[in-house]
C-alpha cells in the first residue's frame, strides 16, 4: 500500500504531462499516438535497444543523484550542467597530461603529455579529478550561500555560463589539435580508458557504448542511500533540509551542511565525466552534454529525491532520450524537442502535486 | 574617446532595455510575494511569439502585443501553479524556463521546418528606431519606470500589492483579496517580461533563436535584488548590468593582450555573469526582501 502511494503521484504527473504533450502534438498537426509509439517503443525490444537506454540513463543517474542530495539539504542545484562540463574538461586534461598523448600537428608528432602513468594509477587519478573538480564547482555556490546568503539558484546558473565558457576557452586555445574543425581536445591516453561493459557481458552488442560507468552509477545509488540514511553526516544534512533553525538549535551548523551538500552534489555531477570522457568519447568535446544537468532536476523530482527513485526515473528519461531520436526522424513535424517539453511539464506537475513535499526552508530572497 | 563613450552609452541603453522590462515585471510579482524566477521563460515566450507574429503579419506592434499576451498567459499558468497549487515557486519557475527552452523549438520546427529559430524578419518590419538607434522599446522601457513607480506608490492597487507582499494576513483582514491580487501581479510580470523578450527578437535582432535570452531573466532578478525591490533603483541596476553587457561589445576593440592578440571572446562573455555573482554576494545582505516572498498564502495560516 505504501509503495503504491509512493509511485502513484509521480505516475499521475507523468501521465498528465503526456496528455498535455499529446495536445501540443495535435495542435502542431501530427499524430500523438504515432509520436508516443516511437518515443516509447524503441527502448526495450532488443539487447541493443536496452543497452542504449541504459547508456542514456547513466549520466542522468549521476546528475539525478547530484540534484537529490542538494535537495535533501533544501538546496536546488541548477548547476549540475556547469559542474559536469568543468569536471569533464579537467578529466580529459589529466588523461592527456598523464596518459602519454602524442598528437599529430600538420604531419609532425608532438608530445603533449608530461608522464605515462599505467592504467591502475591513471584511471583512479582521472576519476578523482572528475569528482574533485565537479565538487569544487558545486562547492562555490555553497560557500556563497553560506557566507553571503546569495541564492544558489542564480549563482549556479551564472556558474554554468562561466564554467562552460572557461573550458571552451581552454579547449579552443590550448588543447585542441591545430587544424581540427571541431571544438574538442586531443584524445586522452589509452591507459585512461575505462572498460566497455560488453567486455564482461557479451550479450551487450559491441556498438553500444555502455561502459563501466553504469555499474559505478548503481554503486553510487547505494552509497548515497547509505550516506543519507545510515550515517550521522547524512542525518545532519537532511536535518538542515527539513528545518534549518531546528537543526541549528540541535547543534548542527546549517552553513557547513550547505557547503557539504553542494560539494557532494557537484562531485556526483562530475562523475558524468567518467562515463563520457573515459568511457565513451575519450576526449573533451564542446557541448558533449545533452542538457544532462538540467534533466537531473526532473530525474530527482520524479524520483522523490530517493536513490532508488532516481535510478528508476533516470531509466524512464533514458527511454525518452533514446525515443526522441526516432520521433525526430520518423514524424513529419515533431522534433527532438518533444522530450524537453515533456520533461518541463513533468517538473511542473510534480511541483503542483507536491509529489515530494517541497518544503524548502533554505530559501533566501531572490 | 568621446565617440567611444557615446557608443558605450547607447550600447548600455540597448542592453539594459530587456532587463528593465523583466526587472519591472519581477518587481510586481515579488512585491506581491511571489518569487519570479520564471522571468527567463516568460521573456522567451515573448521573444518567440513576437518573432512569429511579426513575421506573419509584417507589423512589429502587433508582434509586440502578441508577445506580451503570450507572456501574460504563460505567467497565468505559473501563477496557478504557485498560488492555487502552492507549488514550490523556484521549482515551478524553473519548469516554466525549461518549457520555454524546448517549446519554441518544437513549434518552429513544426511551422517553419527549422531547428529552433524563426525566419528572418524584414529590416523594415522590426520595431522602429529613433535618434541614434534608440529603439521604440527602449523608450517604452524608460517611460514605464515612472509609471510603475506611480502605480506601486500612489494608487490603491499599489498599496494593496505592497501590503500583500509584506503581510498577506493583515492585508486580507483589511479586505484585500490576496489571491486575486497575486494572480494579477504575476500576470503583469509576465506581460512586462515578455515585452523585454520581444525587444530581443524584433528590436535588437530580427529573428528568434533558441535560448536567445541567454540568462537575462536571471540577471534581471539579480538587478531586482540589487535595487532592493524598488522601481527607480531597478532602472539603475538594469543600466549597470546593461553596461556590463555593453563592455562585452566594446572591450575587444579597446583591450589587447600583451602579445597584441585579441582577448579571447570567452573571457569577455563571462563578465556580466561574474559581476552578477559578485553583486549578489556583496549586496544581498543589505537588501530586504518583501517579507512574505515565496510563502504561499492560505486563509488558515
Amino acid at each position: 500500500m505504501k509503495i503504491l502511494r509512493e509511485i502513484m503521484w509521480p505516475l499521475i504527473a507523468v501521465i498528465a504531462a503526456f496528455v498535455v504533450g499529446g495536445i501540443i502534438i495535435l495542435l502542431i498537426g501530427d499524430d500523438p499516438i504515432h509520436a508516443y509509439g516511437l518515443l516509447l517503443s524503441n527502448s526495450f525490444g532488443s539487447a541493443k535497444d536496452f543497452g542504449w537506454t541504459l547508456f542514456y540513463a547513466t549520466p542522468l543517474i549521476f546528475t539525478g543523484l547530484a540534484v537529490a542530495v542538494a535537495f535533501r539539504c533544501g538546496l536546488l542545484n541548477i548547476g549540475a550542467e556547469g559542474q559536469l562540463y568543468v569536471a569533464a574538461f579537467a578529466t580529459a586534461w589529466v588523461g592527456i597530461k598523464f596518459g602519454g598523448t602524442v598528437v599529430n600537428v600538420f604531419g609532425k608528432d608532438e608530445n603533449w603529455s608530461w608522464m605515462n602513468l599505467p592504467w591502475y594509477v591513471l584511471v583512479p587519478l582521472c576519476c578523482l579529478t572528475a569528482v574533485v573538480v565537479g565538487g569544487i564547482w558545486g562547492g562555490i555556490p555553497g560557500i556563497l550561500k553560506a557566507k553571503f546568503g546569495s541564492h544558489e539558484v542564480i549563482n549556479t546558473i551564472m556558474l554554468n555560463f562561466i564554467g562552460i565558457a572557461l573550458v571552451s576557452y581552454f579547449t579552443q586555445y590550448h588543447y585542441k589539435i591545430p587544424g581540427d574543425p571541431i571544438l574538442e581536445t586531443a584524445n586522452i591516453g589509452k591507459e585512461a580508458y575505462v572498460p566497455q561493459l560488453n567486455q564482461f557481458l557479451p550479450f551487450i552488442p559491441h556498438d553500444v557504448p555502455l561502459n563501466i560507468a553504469f555499474i559505478l552509477a548503481i554503486v553510487m545509488c547505494v552509497l548515497v542511500y547509505v550516506f543519507l540514511w545510515k550515517t550521522k553526516w547524512g542525518y545532519e544534512l537532511r536535518a538542515v533540509g527539513e528545518n534549518p533553525s531546528a537543526a541549528e538549535y540541535g547543534g548542527i551548523s546549517p552553513k557547513r551542511q550547505i557547503i557539504t551538500a553542494m560539494t557532494i552534489s557537484g562531485g556526483l555531477a562530475g562523475m558524468v565525466a567518467i562515463g563520457e570522457v573515459l568511457g565513451n568519447r575519450h576526449n573533451y568535446y564542446d557541448s558533449f552534454s545533452d542538457q544532462w544537468g538540467y534533466w537531473g532536476i526532473a530525474v530527482a523530482l520524479l524520483g522523490r529525491n530517493h536513490p532508488l527513485g532516481v535510478f528508476i526515473a533516470a531509466i524512464f528519461f533514458g527511454v525518452l532520450m533514446r525515443g526522441e531520436i526516432f520521433v525526430d526522424a520518423f514524424t513529419p513535424k515533431v522534433s527532438k524537442d518533444l522530450g524537453q517539453v515533456l520533461q518541463a511539464i513533468i517538473i511542473l506537475f510534480v511541483a503542483c502535486l507536491q509529489v515530494y513535499a517541497l518544503r524548502r526552508r533554505q530559501n533566501s530572497a531572490i | 574617446m568621446i565617440a567611444t563613450l557615446i557608443f558605450v552609452l547607447f550600447a548600455t541603453i540597448r542592453s539594459a532595455t530587456p532587463l528593465i522590462f523583466a526587472g519591472l515585471g519581477g518587481l510586481f510579482s515579488e512585491r506581491s510575494g511571489v518569487i519570479n524566477i520564471a522571468l527567463e521563460g516568460l521573456m522567451l515566450a515573448g521573444a518567440f511569439t513576437a518573432a512569429v507574429v511579426t513575421y506573419q503579419t509584417g507589423n512589429p506592434f502587433v508582434g509586440l502585443l502578441a508577445g506580451t499576451v503570450a507572456g501574460g498567459v504563460l505567467a497565468l499558468v505559473y501563477a496557478i501553479a504557485c498560488i492555487y497549487f502552492q507549488a514550490d515557486q523556484v521549482v515551478a519557475g524553473m519548469a516554466i524556463n525549461f518549457l520555454m527552452a524546448g517549446l519554441p523549438a518544437l513549434l518552429s520546427g513544426a511551422i517553419y521546418d527549422s531547428s529552433g529559430s524563426t525566419p528572418q524578419i524584414d529590416k523594415l518590419d522590426q520595431l522602429p528606431n529613433y535618434f541614434n538607434n534608440i529603439s521604440f522599446a527602449s523608450i517604452l522601457a524608460f517611460v514605464l519606470v515612472p509609471i510603475c513607480w506611480y502605480v506601486l506608490y500612489k494608487t490603491p492597487f499599489g498599496l494593496r500589492l505592497r501590503a500583500t507582499g509584506e503581510n498577506p494576513g493583515a492585508a486580507d483582514a483589511a479586505g484585500v483579496n490576496v489571491i486575486r491580487l497575486r494572480y494579477v501581479a504575476v500576470t503583469i510580470s509576465g506581460i512586462l517580461a515578455a515585452a523585454g523578450g520581444a525587444y530581443l527578437s524584433i528590436g535588437q535582432s530580427s529573428l528568434f533563436t533558441r535560448n536567445m535570452t541567454a540568462g537575462r531573466g536571471y540577471i534581471a532578478l539579480a538587478a531586482l535584488i540589487l535595487a532592493k525591490w524598488k522601481p527607480v533603483p531597478v532602472l539603475f541596476a538594469c543600466l549597470f548590468f546593461g553596461f556590463t553587457e555593453a563592455l562585452t561589445i566594446v572591450l575587444p576593440n579597446l583591450i589587447k593582450l600583451p602579445s597584441g592578440d585579441e582577448v579571447p571572446i570567452q573571457f569577455i562573455q563571462i563578465i556580466p555573469y561574474v559581476l552578477t555573482i559578485i553583486v549578489l554576494a556583496g549586496f544581498i545582505g543589505t537588501s530586504r526582501a518583501p517579507k512574505a516572498l515565496g510563502i504561499p498564502y492560505s486563509k488558515e495560516n
